[in-house]
């Protein structure tokens, strides 16, 4: 087995008396998607934020590229690589759909100070921010501002933004969320297609995009994780039936 | 004779940490509940003072001066909320910031149209005049004396206020969820107006009080505006006991600074110099107490962290 | 939108234009006039920076103004009176050669706002003003109390100082080195705009969270910013206590702060051009009003009221249309 590409051991987070995160290890390995479900407020926000850098965990490693990079923010694991979506669409409004691109990718190559020249005079970063539109299917959207396009559009602008950071690893929080049916079609063929790109640790509510995508499945509630496995091995799972998917069938 | 003078500074500080309540008391109140930050806090304040020192001209009474103060202060703060701040609430900074300082230069130039570019006098009433003897042999002015217990009397009043009151209740829901003390019934627009209102008056009160060991001028609001926003950054904005502690600490500082830092540079230089020196950055060491706190708490002391837009 | 450039281009040149008709009909307080209003429309595109481009709120820029013009009132002063400022460890001795007490200017605002920036910028929204606003006032206390430099009388310069080549005692002359420095910040400043840096910038006002998420700290952005901006109001400080041949604690005030802030307002946040035509509205108005009554601040705080409540464009807004450009 390959070394494992993102690994978190014993990630530890409370608010106060509230303990969102206790004690989670997982990992994520080359060319898998790994999905992480569980019920609302199971703490996996808390979770993805500790991975990103965005939140601080009390205790617990995080290891990305065989590097510890718990003490590193957001920005430092950005850079290394670490291509982020957020639950609810973080991209710049007033931008256009090719200037949000063009930034993520000045941002992956360490070129945002630079003061005189124009940002979009650059023909080859350019022509690699329309080809990474092209990948998520926004290239016909490129002079657009990003506060126009739909709602799905402007989640596969954010596919596209952390494309361009050439990335090691893909952190997804529900990028189906809000979307129609179809929406949700495309976006499983999409996120099918970018495994081969770099592995990716998803967090997903719809569960027929969680079991046709997923490699392996870890289940959190209360903050710990109570399963992890294959997607036949996770429906099987007992606890996991009674602690989330029993919930589904009740509903 | 040290500890003597020692003593009547510390008190100093407390008198001035007492004024810096009243005014910082109300700012973070109304930047607690309504998210507004005002500068033309320090106006009221000044309208305080003003109609303080004419009513006091006109009576020859300082509890009449005093009333009036609090009620002018109350209902200029009032008629500012119902024109021009209750149209800030959902504006960005910037714009509180530019039209509450489009406020300082309408009041203070207004201000300057109705009485003058003279300063006015208020003085202080004979029954609190002269010094009085405390414990250990200090003697200290009973009417910087009489300052610091009005301060801890309104820090005493709020608190009854936000914790035993009807009225409390509502400030505290509308620190923490606006559209819960809607759906509770509570008329905002009024609780908003009544809020602004009564920490105008607390500044009015402020400069009222300040009014006899000062004099009455135009502009006398913003030195302590500045300090009053120093204090809500070391105490933590919206937190009513960070106001309180960071008054007293800032007050202190302030006070002590000026006291000492002379008296230590004359160790080791001689006195005009040591004087200039000491002075000199004793005028900066709240600052320095500020970047301090800002360094080691960036919210306050007392504040909670800020979510980041 | 398109009209926009155009707005820009006739009221950038009636500034030179004024100027030149003043040579002409001979009145050398209109000339004055004039570079003041370059001066200040200096100070408020350094201000710009931070605030149109950076969204970043300084109430204390006139920490940056009175600096620069407290640089050039030391060395200016130190050279009068053939004082050197400091013997020991080395000697520094006063100057009167612009350029030096610009760059002098320059290197101590940007000292000064990479300190105030460093600690300011730990936070954000109305921390970061009241924070500004203390340092600022922090210099001004200073400025006071400390009596080398007169104190609160301030410091009178004799001669104008001098720049290679002009003779800087003529109005004229000295309008047109403003006018130029003007053009400089101005041609930087939108070069700044479309740089990837000033992309970051904007984004980081937008959504800070998403420009770390694509490995850029918004703080480094910030702070940067916060620096070139408060280095070019530095060196209008500098430029103003030159032209009055005199420097104050006044030009270190809160005030001073919101002054620079209302130029930027007036002509239009986030415009280009925006403190250009608001510092000319400014000096126009007091030139007009203070005529009509002496209170005539009254009626620009109550103009100020009706552009922040109704006319938010300012006055390009009004002009060339509510849309601010994006290119």
């Amino acid at each position: 087995m390959t070394d494992p590409v993102l690994a978190v051991h014993g990630l530890t987070k409370s608010f106060g008396a509230l303990t969102a995160c206790d004690g989670v290890s997982l990992d994520l390995r080359p060319g898998e998607i790994h999905a992480l479900i569980g019920p609302n407020g199971a703490g996996k926000s808390t979770l993805i934020k500790q991975i990103a850098g965005e939140i601080a965990p009390d205790a617990g490693t995080i290891h990305f590229l065989g590097r510890d990079v718990t003490d590193l923010d957001a920005a430092a694991r950005a850079r290394m690589g670490l291509g982020r979506s957020f639950q609810i669409s973080a991209v710049i409004p007033e931008f256009t759909v090719l200037q949000n691109v063009i930034l993520a990718q000045l941002g992956a190559e360490g070129r945002v100070f630079r003061f005189l020249r124009a940002a979009l005079s650059d023909r080859r970063a350019l022509g690699r921010a329309r080809d990474q539109l092209e990948r998520v299917r926004l290239a016909h959207r490129l002079a657009d501002r990003a506060s126009e396009i739909s709602h799905g559009e402007r989640r596969r602008l954010e596919l596209a933004m952390a494309l361009a950071l050439r990335p090691r690893a893909f952190l997804l929080d529900e990028p189906m969320a809000g979307m129609g049916a179809e929406g949700v079609v495309d976006m499983t063929a999409l996120l099918d297609s970018l495994r081969f790109e770099a592995p990716i640790l998803l967090i997903e509510h719809d569960m027929d995009a969680v079991f046709a995508l997923a490699d392996r499945i870890s289940v959190l509630v209360y903050g710990a994780l109570i399963a992890t496995g294959g997607v036949q091995e996770i429906k099987r799972n007992r606890a996991v039936q009674r602690a989330y998917l029993g919930e589904e069938e009740v509903a | 004779m040290t500890f003597v003078l020692f003593a009547e500074q510390v008190l100093n500080g407390l008198q001035l940490g007492a004024m810096l309540f009243l005014m910082a008391s109300g700012l973070t109140l109304v930047f607690g509940v309504m998210g507004l930050i005002n500068l033309a806090h320090g106006s009221l304040y000044m309208i305080g003072a003003f109609a303080a020192a004419a009513v006091a001209a006109a009576t020859g009474s300082f509890l009449l001066a005093l009333a009036a103060s609090l009620a002018a202060a109350a209902a200029a703060g009032a008629l500012v909320e119902v024109s021009v701040i209750r149209r800030l609430y959902d504006r960005d900074h910037l714009d509180q910031v530019l039209a509450t300082f489009a406020l300082i230069l309408i009041f203070s130039e207004g201000t300057r149209w109705v009485f003058g570019s003279f300063p006015l006098y208020l003085d202080i009433p004979s029954y609190l005049a002269g010094p009085v003897t405390l414990p250990g042999g200090i003697e200290y002015s009973l009417y910087r004396l009489t300052i610091i217990a009005i301060g801890a009397a309104v820090a005493l009043g709020l608190y009854l206020l936000i914790t035993r009151t009807r009225i409390g209740v509502q400030i505290r829901a509308g620190e923490s969820d606006r559209e819960m003390i809607a759906a509770l019934g509570v008329n905002i627009s009024k609780l908003y107006t009544i809020v602004f209102a009564m920490g105008a008056a607390l500044a009015g009160l402020a400069g009222a009080l300040i009014g006899p060991l000062q004099s009455v001028q135009i502009g006398m609001g913003e030195p302590v505006l500045i300090l009053a926003f120093v204090v809500i950054v070391i105490g933590g904005i919206g937190s009513g006991k960070g106001a309180l502690v960071a008054s007293i600490l800032v007050g202190l500082t302030d006070t002590l600074g000026r006291f000492l830092l002379p008296i230590a540079f004359g160790a080791f230089m001689d006195p005009s110099d040591a004087t200039a020196i000491g002075s000199a950055l004793a005028s900066m060491s709240i600052y320095v107490l500020m970047a301090f706190v800002l360094v080691v708490r960036p919210t306050g002391l007392y504040g909670v962290a800020q979510h980041e837009a | 939108m398109k009209r926009e450039p155009l707005v820009n281009a006739a009221l950038f040149l009636s500034l030179p234009a004024v100027a030149l008709w003043a040579v002409s009909t001979d009145e050398p307080f209109t000339i004055t006039l004039a570079t003041r209003t370059a001066i200040l429309a200096l100070a408020g595109v350094g201000l710009n920076i931070a605030l149109g481009q950076g969204g970043l709120v300084s109430l204390g820029h006139a920490a940056f103004f009175g600096l620069g013009g407290y640089a050039m009132g030391v060395l200016a002063s130190h050279a009068q009176t053939q004082t050197p400022i400091l013997e020991w460890p080395v000697l520094i001795e006063g100057a009167t050669s612009m350029p030096l007490i610009w760059l002098v200017a320059m290197a101590v605002s940007a000292l000064a706002a990479l300190g105030i920036g460093a600690l300011s910028l730990r936070t954000s929204g109305v921390y970061f003003i009241m924070i500004t606003l203390a340092f600022g006032q922090m210099l001004y206390y200073f400025a006071i109390s400390w009596p080398a430099y007169g104190g609160e009388d301030g410091l009178s310069i004799h001669l104008r100082n001098s720049f290679p080549g002009l003779n800087t005692l003529d109005p004229i002359q000295f309008f047109g080195l403003c006018f130029v420095l003007l053009c400089a910040a101005l041609l930087l400043s939108a070069r700044l705009k479309r740089s990837p840096f000033g992309l970051a910038l904007n984004a980081a006002r937008q959504n800070p969270l998403r420009v770390r998420a694509v490995g850029v700290r918004p703080f480094s952005l910030r702070l940067t910013a916060f620096v070139i901006s408060g280095v070019i109001t530095g060196l209008a400080g500098a430029l103003f206590a030159d032209l009055n041949r005199f420097v104050s604690p006044s030009m270190l005030s809160w005030h001073t702060s919101g002054e620079i802030i209302v130029f930027v307002l007036l002509g239009g946040v986030g415009r280009l051009f925006g403190p250009v035509a608001g510092a000319g509205l400014y000096i126009l108005l007091e030139q007009l009003l203070d005529g009509v009554s002496d209170y005539w601040q009254v009626f620009l705080g109550a103009l100020l009221l009706t552009v922040v409540l109704i006319a938010r464009g300012g006055l390009i807004g009004a002009l060339a249309g509510s849309e601010v450009a994006h290119d």
